[in-house]
């Protein structure tokens, strides 16, 4: 019996050296380990052996058992390594192939724009407020304290809908209207649509948008506008941003101011892109006129503040070196994806 | 307004270097838009005399001279013009330098002429950039010979020599300073600048003896259109040209020279900003003038030689007879100042704003009068102005003034006065300046502080309140010197439930793939026959402008479809193979018996795709996105029918197109473009669009979200596949199936619709799996056979059948 058990470990193991299948080697296990396996048959006949014999047999057969499961065991993981390596090495891939194209939608640049600078604001508690496009004539013009014939009207050139009603050329209409229904402490931004009526070039567009900025307490200054406008464009530009406050004229604000930002490209020394000036002009600001404050019903002698206008398409092109403002509203899908 | 710095430099040191002069006085409130220098395209071109003059031995209308440029040897140049003689001075562009030709400048360098060496130019006017009117003594096709009031040194720079070396600068001067709109007030804004003297003395004159009072008459009929009048004669008068100084002065502040007396009220008007004029005193009948408004039916022909019809609000200057200026604007061709004038009417007065602004804009003429009167300037200076223009007809010996002026309607008033509160305007400004800087500065503007008082001068007509003489001293103490601070106290703030709502909407569109555009809001009304609109649709009736910039951009839009239809079209004629965008934008819709019309935020999205294949359902899931993210649960979906809202429903393929509907109201419509409007926009492969109102929907949209337990007992699924007509909707089905299973029903997926084979013509077959969950308990494969049986039984109502 020891020389049959020599025997088959010796058979097994080189049967199994050659199974190179799983399939095989499941049919290999059971010829000799099963029911009805080859060893199996073996330990039946144990009974016939003597009582000295049969513990060194069964040892030697119990030894042999071990040694051919381990060594199935080790072939099954052989052959399943060897196949997972045959499969990875034949789902091999072009990496530098082109990826699967995701539609991903973007924002406009406007919009992007807008959504940061309101991001700024309300984070300087300043509530976004809306006003009517379609607008009258007092809350564009009268109420600002532009009567009809003022000269600064001149420099508005208006879309009229009749005598009394027109498209508004400027977001300031909703300071009134915000005057009107709120009471001070007052800090509102309000972004919008405004119409001039401007022939379409490079740098002109019959409707483009201003954010409109107002805040009306007691003690506002002009500091405190300095102070906010500054911190704006810092946000948007960078720390390294430099404004510059230039004496100006709004029939609706004394004093008035404009600010210009400091030339990205020449920083200062005068380029074609800011027209040799070394600064680019931005935005309109200044304090409330006491006389729209008190139209408004607000003591001037009470309560102080300021206002500003922000042209959104310019800081937009700013930022994004757009040098052409046909393009945001030609919505060129070539454009559009720039974004 | 075109500044001369030479003349400037006649009343204030500017000594600094220009760039300086510009920022600093753009900083203190006056902006300089751009500057330049008279000439500086000549180069290397010298004053010469000319030595010798011989005619060129190989040409009949040549000249061989040779001049004298100040370098020892004269130099030998071959000259064509006719009118050079020996000794003259003259031009020379040297070997090497630049010259105008045509108006562009060109280099001139040595070279042979039929033989004969030529090392430069002699020049004309032209050459150099100028014209007779610059020196009336020259003659237009000849060289420049230099007159006495050049420097006739030789070799000296030519623009040197001929005072064609003045520096220009252009200024924006704001509506509320046309003050500023004169040499003398932005030589009082440089003083206070830059803490210089101002050089101004009162301007004097001798005249002469007379009777005004019986060579002319003024009478003023329209006194609140005409606050003064001063009416002067100078008699004997020398019609000539100016002197170089004065002319000059006008060349570089943008001012033609024409003559003596012209030359001074335009003189007088840029140095003081004060209009004038000058009437030929001949042509004034009845040696009367009157201010009065225009006469029905009167014409004028004014200087520039068009006769203008006048209306009845238009004041004139008028004599016995006929209008002789429009008041303000532009005086009558035939009053003019003609080269025989012998007697002279000057003309200071204070003309309405409004009203010279109301005029000039009738008349279609804006002129340097008008765009200062139109700003309103104030009665008091009239007086300093007609005395400058006298002042100037002696020192130039063009005449005798009569020493009294005729003079109406001048009521002194008070200068305007602030109360004067230094700690007010720190506390405004938020500065620290002290009150003795503040009178500083105000002084320097010539302003009087007196009595806790701050006066206005005269000319200073934007001056009433504390907030203007606040901004007086931050200007010239310095916008930038002002601190930045930030705002005190703290203030809470967020967007409002709307912008929130739409805020969703829009990164919702985003994340579907979609691009985010910016349309115009007013459209063309032809745009309304692109997307097939009925005749009589609601739609048509816009809010409309008056003075639109073309028909394209006339209407505001009542539907936002064709904007986003513009942009699918636009973008697909550049052969764009994609394109997906949505706009979220406002329609303006008129509203009976309001002034303004409403303004509703719409949904737009449109698309079409070349490259990948898209359908009505690629649409629909977008839209059923929109209302996922509404918060919209029950968005109903059906065949737009004749109780529709939408008219935009003319622009969609019948047979593929739907209206939505959340909480029983219509909030959108979408579909595939009509074969008809994809024709008028020139597409070529089919288009998706779909519009959502959004107020509506965020009336129905539910936002605020509740966690529900995940289940703890096991889904049971069964499948089930019917057969039914073609006409039935699944929605119907489902709506079957739903009911049918009632409460233990948690989804049902449509997995297939089948057409084909075993399936009869006019068939579908269609497929559902339906999961079934109780929160209670696992469901019992009696309790799920028990539903399926209900299902199918209630299918069968419906005609469907199990397959």
């Amino acid at each position: 019996m020891k020389e049959q058990l020599n025997r088959i470990e010796g058979s097994a193991k080189k049967e199994l050296s050659k199974i190179s299948d799983p399939k095989r080697l499941e049919e290999f296990r059971v010829k000799f380990l099963g029911k009805k396996g080859e060893l199996t048959q073996i330990l039946k006949q144990m009974g016939k052996l003597s009582a000295e014999e049969r513990p060194v047999i069964g040892q030697l057969a119990n030894k042999v058992r071990s040694d051919i499961e381990a060594a199935v065991n080790r072939r099954r993981e052989e052959l399943k390594s060897a196949a997972e390596q045959m499969r990875l090495a034949a789902e091999t891939l072009d990496v530098t192939m082109p990826g699967k194209m995701q539609k991903i939608g973007r924002s406009h640049p406007l919009d992007v724009t807008l959504e940061q600078v309101e991001e700024v604001f309300l984070g300087m508690g300043f509530d976004i407020v809306e006003g009517p496009e379609v607008e009258t004539d007092h809350y564009c013009f009268e109420a600002l304290n532009m009567p009809k014939h003022h000269p600064a009207r001149d420099t508005q050139d208006t879309f009229y809908i009749n005598e009394n009603v027109l498209l508004r050329t400027q977001t300031s209409s909703v300071q009134i209207r915000t005057m009107e229904k709120m009471r001070p402490p007052i800090r509102i931004i309000s972004p919008g649509r405004v119409y001039r009526s401007d022939a379409v070039d490079a740098t002109h567009s019959p409707l483009f948008h201003q954010i409109e900025g107002l805040v009306i307490d007691k003690g506002i200054t002009m500091a405190d506008l300095k102070g906010t406008l500054e911190l704006l464009m810092k946000r948007l530009y960078g720390e390294e941003a430099r404004v510059r406050f230039r004496p100006h004229h709004f029939p609706y604000t004394e004093p008035s101011a404009e600010v210009d930002l400091m030339c990205f490209n020449c920083h200062g020394k005068g380029c074609s892109m800011c027209k040799q000036e070394g600064w680019v002009e931005l935005l309109g600001s200044g304090m409330v006129h006491p006389k729209v404050l008190a139209d408004c019903g607000i003591d001037p002698e009470v309560y102080s503040g300021f206002a500003f206008g922000i042209g959104l398409e310019r800081i937009t092109m700013g930022r994004y070196s757009i040098n052409d403002m046909r393009l945001l509203y030609d919505n060129d899908m070539r454009f559009l994806e720039q974004f | 307004m075109d500044l001369s710095m030479r003349w400037l430099a006649d009343y204030v040191d500017c000594d600094m270097p220009i760039k300086d002069f510009v920022s600093g006085v753009t900083l203190s409130g006056s902006k300089v838009e751009c500057y330049g220098e008279e000439g500086d395209y000549l180069e290397n071109v010298v004053v010469g005399q000319v030595r010798e003059i011989v005619p060129h031995p190989n040409s009949d209308h040549m000249f061989i001279t040779q001049v004298d440029v100040g370098e020892g040897e004269p130099v030998q140049i071959v000259t064509g013009a006719q009118n050079v003689k020996k000794d003259d001075f003259v031009p020379v562009a040297k070997h090497k330098s630049t010259v105008l030709h045509d108006g562009k400048p060109v280099k001139i360098t040595k070279g042979k002429l039929r033989g004969e060496a030529s090392n430069g130019m002699l020049c004309s006017l032209s050459e150099l950039g100028l014209n007779v009117h610059d020196f009336p003594y020259a003659i237009e096709d000849g060289i420049f010979i230099l007159g006495e009031d050049c420097d006739r040194t030789v070799g000296k720079d030519i623009r040197e020599a001929i005072g064609f070396n003045d520096t220009t600068v252009e200024f924006e001067i704001t509506s509320n300073r046309p003050d500023c709109m004169s040499v003398i007030g932005l030589a009082r804004e440089t003083a206070a600048t830059f803490g210089k003297e101002l050089k101004v003395k009162k301007p004097e004159f001798k005249g002469i003896d007379g009777d005004i009072s019986s060579m002319l008459k003024v009478k003023i009929h329209n006194t609140d259109l005409c606050k003064r009048y001063i009416g002067a004669i100078v008699k004997n008068v020398k019609i000539g040209p100016s002197p170089r100084w004065m002319r000059e002065r006008l060349r570089a502040s943008g001012v033609r020279p024409i003559n003596n007396f012209v030359d001074i009220t335009n003189f007088v008007m840029l140095e003081y900003g004060r209009p004038m004029h000058a009437f030929d005193l001949r042509y004034v009948e009845g040696a009367e003038i009157n201010v009065r408004n225009a006469r029905a039916g009167e014409t004028i022909t004014t200087l520039d030689g068009v006769e203008r019809a006048l209306s009845e609000e238009m004041l004139v200057i008028a004599d016995a007879k006929k209008p002789v200026a429009v008041a303000g604007v532009m005086g009558g061709e035939y009053s003019g100042i003609m080269d025989d004038t012998q007697t002279v009417v000057f003309e200071s007065a204070c003309f309405d704003g409004a009203s010279v602004a109301t005029t000039a804009k009738k008349l279609g003429m804006r002129t340097d009068a008008s765009s200062r009167y139109d700003k309103g300037l104030d009665p008091h200076e009239c007086y300093e102005a007609i005395m400058r223009a006298c002042e100037l007809v002696e020192e130039l010996g063009a005449g005798e003034v009569v020493r009294d002026f005729v003079e109406e309607n001048y009521q002194s008033e008070e200068p305007p006065k602030v109360v004067f509160d230094s700690a007010w305007i720190n506390g405004f400004l938020g500065t620290d300046i002290p009150e003795s800087e503040m009178v500083r500065i105000l002084e320097k503007l010539e302003f009087t502080v007196k009595d806790g008082y701050v006066y206005a001068p005269w000319f200073r007509v934007d001056i009433g309140n504390k907030s203007d003489i606040a901004e007086e001293v931050a200007r010239i103490y310095g916008y930038n010197e002002i601190p930045d601070t930030i705002i005190r106290g703290i203030a809470r703030a967020q967007r409002t439930p709307k912008q929130k709502f739409e805020l969703m909407l829009k990164k919702a569109a985003v994340a579907m793939g979609l691009n985010e555009i910016e349309t115009f809001s007013f459209i063309s009304p032809k745009y309304f026959d692109k997307i097939r609109l009925p005749e009589d649709s609601k739609l048509r009736n816009t809010v409309t402008i008056m003075n639109p910039l073309g028909e394209d951009t006339s209407v505001m839009r009542t539907t936002i479809l064709p904007s986003v239809l513009e942009v699918i079209g636009r973008n697909y004629s550049y052969r764009n193979p994609e394109c997906y965008v949505f706009e979220l934008g406002n329609e303006y819709i008129p509203v009976t018996g309001e002034a303004l019309p409403t303004e509703p935020a719409r949904l737009g999205i449109g698309f079409y795709d070349t490259g990948d294949s898209v359908d009505f359902y690629t649409l629909k899931g977008m839209v059923e996105g929109i209302m996922r993210t509404a918060g919209v649960e029950n968005a109903e979906y059906s065949r737009p029918d004749s109780s529709c809202t939408f008219d935009e429903v003319s622009a969609l393929h019948p047979g593929r197109s739907a209206v939505v509907k959340a909480g029983g109201t219509e909030v959108g419509i979408f579909g595939e473009l009509h074969p008809a409007v994809m024709e008028n926009y020139g597409l070529e492969c089919r288009t998706y669009v779909a519009k959502i109102n959004v107020p509506e929907l965020m009336e129905v949209a539910k936002l605020t979200r509740t966690y529900r337990p995940l289940p703890k007992f096991p889904a049971t699924t069964r499948d089930l596949s019917v057969v039914c007509d073609e006409s039935v909707p699944v929605a119907e089905l489902e709506k079957v199936i739903r009911k049918a299973v009632g409460g233990i029903l948690e989804k049902v997926n449509l997995l297939d619709v089948y057409r084909g084979e075993q399936i009869a013509e006019g068939k579908k077959s269609v497929s559902y799996s339906i999961s079934m969950r109780s929160l209670e308990c696992t469901l019992t494969d009696e309790q799920a056979d028990k539903a399926m049986e209900r299902v199918i039984r209630d299918l069968s109502e419906l005609g469907a059948e199990l397959r």
